[in-house]
Formats: C-alpha cells, structure tokens, sequence
C-alpha cells in the first residue's frame, strides 16, 4: 500500500531506486510517515521543517501525487509526475510548487527556496525522470514573485 | 525598551500571525475576501410561469445541485441529474458505522462506529444565519439540534506553554478578561486616558469596566469567590455539611500573554460561529438526503462527467460509468446546470467562454483532514464535564470537536479527533487513513490522556484525496476574486456554473445553496423572456 519509488525500466532508474532508499530516512523505516512539522506559533501549524526533497516529497507532494509519483484517477485526476516531460524545464515544478496550478495551492508560503529546490530536484532525478541541471536556491528565489502568495 | 522597539514588536508579531495559516486566520480571511454577511435568502424561491418542457441538466448532486434539481423540477422543467458518487451529498456527507470509503489511490476504510455514532467529514454546522439552509432543514422536516461551538469547559492548550497542560477555557477567557480590563482601569483612573475619554464618561467607563472584568472595588483582579463566579471554584458550592466554597486561582497575566492562548479567545466573536449554531440529528447528510428523496428518480449515481459541449440549441454533456468507464454516453437539455467542483471541471473538456474557462482554471482547492474517533466510553463528559463545544490546540490536529448528540449518555462517543488545516493538513494528507488515526491518537492524547485506554476504532478523510473533489473547498484568492468571479457567474451560453465556489460565502453550504438559487432564479428569466420574445 505505502511503497517507496520503484522503477519500472532502465538501469538508471534502478539505481535512482537504490538512491531513494538509501537517502530516505522514510523508506528505510518502512511504513512510517515523516514526522510531522511542529508548530510554528499558535496560530500556524508550519512552516514544513522537513529540508531534504525526499522526505517533503514523503510529507506533501504523495498526498495528491501519491507515494509512486504515478498519479490517480477519481472524478478527476492528479498528474504522474514519474516520468514527466514537463520536468524538463526545472522553471515549470518550481514555479508550480510556488504558486500552484490550476485547483493545486500555492506551497510557496509553506516552503524556502531551500525546500523547493530540494523537493524539485528530488523529483527531477526520481521516478523515472532523469535531469541532471539541478535547480538551487537562488534560481527559486528569482522566480517568487515579488510580493510573495498570501495563504 | 523604548516605545519605537515595542511598537515594532508588536507589529513584527501581527505580521507573523497575520502570514501563516492557520485555521482560525484562515476562516476569518476567506469570510473577507468573501465579504460575508447575512444570508441574503428571503424565502422559497418563485419559479412561476416556466414554459412547458424547457430542460434542464444538473451535473452533481451536492446541495447546490439539489436545490437547483429540486426547485427547476417543482417548476415544471424536465430535469435529470447527473452524480459521480453512489449517493447524494457530495461534500454534505456523513460517514456511520458500516460505510466504506476508497480515496485516491485505492486506499480503503471501513468505518467501524457503533449504530447511531458518526463523523461529519465535510459541514458539520450551520449558523443561525444561514437562512437558506435551516428553512431546506424546515421544509424537509430535517429535526436540528444545537452545535455549540463554543464551550467554556472544553481547552485551549499550546504544547509550550502551562508546562503543556490544557487550560480551561473560561479560565483563559476570564483572566485575559480580568487582567486586561483591570489595567485599563488603572489608565482610566489614573487620567492617561483623559484625551480620549470626557470626564462624563470616565466614571461610566470605570463602572462598565468594573463589571465585565469581575473587578473588586478597587478595580483589582484578584482571587476571590466574586472572580470564581466567573472562572470557577477550586471547590464548588455544595449542600448541608458540604464544605465552604474554595475560590480558584487566577492565571498570571504575564504567563498567560507568553502562552498565546488569547489567540483563540476571538473565535465566539466571528459571525460565523457566534451561537445559535445546528446540525441535523443524526448527521449533515440528512438535509441533501431529504431533497434527494423528493427527486431520486431524477437522479443517475454513478455517472462521470468527461465533456461539456454546448451549442445555440443546447448542451450535450458526455459521461461514463464512474467504476468502469467504458464508452461516453450522451445526456442533452435545452441548459445546463453545472456544480462540479472546479478542481475537477478544470480538467474536463468544457464548451464556454474565455472568460469563464479563464476563472474555472483561475482557483485552488484547499487541503483540509478530518478525523473521527471512536472511544468504548465518554471520557470527555465523565472525568472532565466537557459537552460539545470544541477544544483548540497547536498540536497538529488543531482541534477535538466533542459530540452534540447523545450527551450524558452511558456508552461510547465518537470525537472529531482532527480538523486540519494549513502545513499539517498536506502532512496528515500524504499519510495512509491509518497513519492519520494513529497520529490523532497519539496527539490528542497529550490532552485526554485517557485516549490511550479508551480509543477503539477511527476514520480519516483527507479532501485533497477525496475522489470526487480533489480538495476541500474553493480557496479563492483575492486576485482571483477580483478579476474572475463575475465571469465565473455569467450565463455563458446554455451553461451556468453553481456551488460554494459560485458564492462570496465558500465552503459553507448556504454559498452553494445560495449560488444555485441565484442561478436558476436568472436562468428562469432567461427562459421565460426568451420565449415571450419568440
């Protein structure tokens, strides 16, 4: 039910399989979920703590694009993001995790450029997607926009 | 420090709150960017004079597609409604002992609840202003029964502060009362406020402040039996040889601004959740039940919407069987009533305008969790004298809601162990249903300790994974508002849309009840001028 990325093809997404478990603290404990972020003050459950992109993969993209990444079919849908040509561009997942898309919210309130470019490059290189240009932090921060999104 | 340093801290702070999101902030920023108000409902809707035959197709039954199934066929239109699920409601829904429940990506729940226990995963309240939907209720003969959300026996508790111990919440509110009104007197008195205050009014602001703090005469805050009539006693008053009442102790103000608890205070104050709030015996989903009942023949479950084509005739909508799809049927109508959530039509081929293809796109659907637990007795009413009302904390869960119905009981409940907004709600949300539960378990135990002992069974919805709607409720930005909702609105064509995203009241039902009733009341003209001009 709860399974870490498996690949479906290609020694290059074995060994990103390999990579996940060994680099996620999630996977390697089996059926656990991240730990929860703790709260921030009263009146604000966050910001997310979680810092390196598999375990807020684990912690918020699974929830809609589910733990295989492939997606999920119901009245409407969620996107695979395995194997997705729309990675391609590391600007379209940061600016997506940013501002949301469509009925998917903003993150950007939730997460530093820190976090979207971990989390990006994490799907980037999971799932059967394979783009070695990693995005850094800077390259997030020049696509906020100026004001920032208001929760 | 100087006032410049504590101006700016203070502001620093009203930012930081005023940035995150958490629930209550968040409530209270969607009823501005709704610019909510009293229900402008006035009365069953007057559909007279429809030309005979005039059709009309509603897809989704929630209550926005129910009322406008409803009214349109009790007005003569041929109406037929198409529904995703087996069942109507929609968002309206209760879950009982017996349901089972699939979200996306297969994973299953069976509600375990005893008979006559359920969890409203969806609404679970309606104010006393929501006129729209308590005369559904009395016109159905739905029975209500108050919800209050507001207990003064329940707790506010922050895991930082009192050592992490649950307060009381009349023992916040009237020591953050108390303290506050007690300086504000000494100021009154002392004449710092003679600028703002004419001498005329100064003693009668003395006197009103006197009174609503609890304060002595000589304006102090202080342990007393006087103060205990507001907060309670350490022993409470009994009979014969009982002994004397033992006033309580007040909180320290200083503890008590460190600890944040003040933060919720305000809550009772919004107009939103300010008493008399109801709730359907038995459920929330009574109310969409009853109207469907009036309709079921009109109404095909399991029909999944793919296309909404339209032309100057009218609209052909195609759907498939939602379990096993197969090939696209066909439903025409002279005009279409549509309630799908927009996170789901934004998907779909649908025939309209720019303008309202742009606003369909233009909104985000909310990430919310909800979590019911069954435990084998009462323990909140039995050992601590909580019934109803809510419990609020910055644990992850956020809140305990306690059970309306069936109070003083013997036997076991079941508590709202979770109502999940913001960072934890996507958190909660990327877990399996059974890590939620285990999660709101083991939280809430921090502040019923008897959840270790008692906890039985539980289910968790998180509305981000609810096949249906792929989120909780329409988080229309104030961007967004401005520039797309008229056009969400519009007669485009033979379509109009309806729902709580059609309406400056979201995620409330009255917003959809509302909506649809604006929607049928402007197509009614529509038709009946089209045809007296044919």
């Amino acid at each position: 039910m709860y399974t870490c990325a498996k690949s479906r093809a290609g020694a290059g997404a074995v060994w990103a399989a390999l990579l996940v478990l060994s680099a996620s603290p999630v996977c390697s404990r089996g059926d656990e979920p991240p730990p929860l972020s703790p709260p921030g003050s009263f009146f604000a459950p966050g910001p997310f703590v979680h810092r390196d992109g598999a375990t807020l993969y684990r912690a918020i993209c699974q929830g809609c694009h589910m733990p295989d990444a492939r997606g999920a079919q119901g009245a409407g849908m969620y996107p695979a993001l395995a194997a997705n040509p729309k990675l391609a561009s590391p600007s379209y997942p940061v600016l997506t995790v940013l501002n949301g898309r469509r009925g998917m919210p903003s993150l950007g309130v939730y997460l530093s450029d820190e976090q979207v470019a971990e989390v990006v490059n994490f799907v980037r290189t999971h799932f059967d997607n394979h783009y070695a240009d990693a995005v850094a932090a800077g390259d997030v921060a020049k696509l906020r926009k100026p004001q920032g999104g208001t929760p | 420090m100087s006032d410049a340093e504590t101006s700016i801290s203070r502001r620093d702070l009203l930012r930081r709150i005023g940035q995150t999101a958490g629930a209550a902030m968040m409530y209270r920023s969607m009823s501005a960017l709704g610019f909510a108000g009293e229900s402008n409902y006035t009365g069953p809707i007057d559909l007279s004079g429809a030309p005979r035959g005039t059709s009309v197709l509603v897809l989704g039954a929630g209550m926005a597609g129910l009322v406008a199934a409803y009214e349109l066929s009790r007005a003569g239109y041929q109406v037929k409604v198409l529904e995703y699920n087996q069942r109507a409601g929609g968002r309206s829904w209760t879950l009982r002992g017996g349901d089972d429940y699939t979200e996306l990506g297969g994973f299953k729940q069976h509600c375990q609840f005893d008979p006559g226990l359920y969890v409203n995963p969806g609404p679970w309240r309606i104010p006393y202003h929501h006129n729209a939907m308590l005369d559904y209720a009395k016109r159905f003969k739905v029975p209500l029964e108050p919800f209050n959300e507001i207990n003064y026996n329940a707790y506010l508790h922050s895991s930082t502060a009192f050592g992490g111990k649950p307060q009381r919440y009349r023992h916040v509110y009237s020591d953050f009362r108390g303290h506050v009104t007690e300086l504000l007197s000494k100021a009154v008195h002392k004449g710092q406020l003679d600028a703002d205050v004419s001498a005329e009014d100064k003693d009668k602001l003395l006197e009103a402040l006197r009174n609503w703090g609890f304060l002595d005469k000589d304006r102090r805050y202080l342990k007393s039996e006087y103060v205990s009539l507001s907060r309670g006693f350490e022993v409470d008053p009994g009979g014969g040889l009982a002994p004397r009442p033992v006033p309580s102790e007040p909180l320290r103000f200083d503890e008590l601004l460190r600890s944040g608890l003040w933060g919720y205070l305000s809550s009772p104050f919004d107009y939103e959740l300010d008493p008399s709030l109801f709730q359907p015996v038995g459920g929330m989903d009574r109310i969409a039940k009853a109207i469907h009942h009036e309709i079921a023949p009109l109404v095909q479950f399991g029909a999944k919407v793919v296309k909404i084509d339209q032309g100057e005739r009218g609209v052909d909508v195609s759907y498939v069987d939602a379990q096993h799809g197969g090939a696209p049927r066909h439903a025409t109508a002279d005009w279409c009533i549509c309630t799908i959530p927009l996170s789901i039509l934004n998907q779909l081929e649908v025939r309209v305008g720019e303008a309202m293809q742009a606003a369909i796109q233009a909104v985000a659907y909310e990430a919310v969790v909800k979590v019911g637990l069954q435990f084998k007795r009462r323990f909140w009413e039995e050992d601590e004298r909580i019934y109803g009302g809510i419990t609020y904390t910055d644990l992850p869960i956020q809140m305990i809601g306690y059970p309306m119905a069936g109070q003083n009981n013997v036997g076991k409940g079941v508590l709202l162990g979770g109502y999940i907004w913001g960072a934890s709600a996507y958190e909660f949300t990327a877990m399996t249903p059974e890590q939620r539960v285990r999660k709101a378990v083991e939280l809430g135990a921090q502040i019923h300790p008897q959840y270790k002992d008692e906890f039985e069974n539980g289910i968790a919805v998180a509305w981000h994974r609810v096949p249906f709607s792929n989120g909780c409720f329409a988080n229309w930005s104030d961007e967004a508002r401005e520039k797309h909702y008229e056009n969400l609105c519009q007669i485009d064509g033979r379509v109009m849309l309806a729902g709580e995203h059609a309406s400056r009241l979201p995620a409330w039902q009255e917003g959809a009840v509302l909506s649809a009733l604006d929607a049928i009341g402007r197509l009614h003209r529509r038709v009946v001028a089209s045809h007296a001009g044919a």
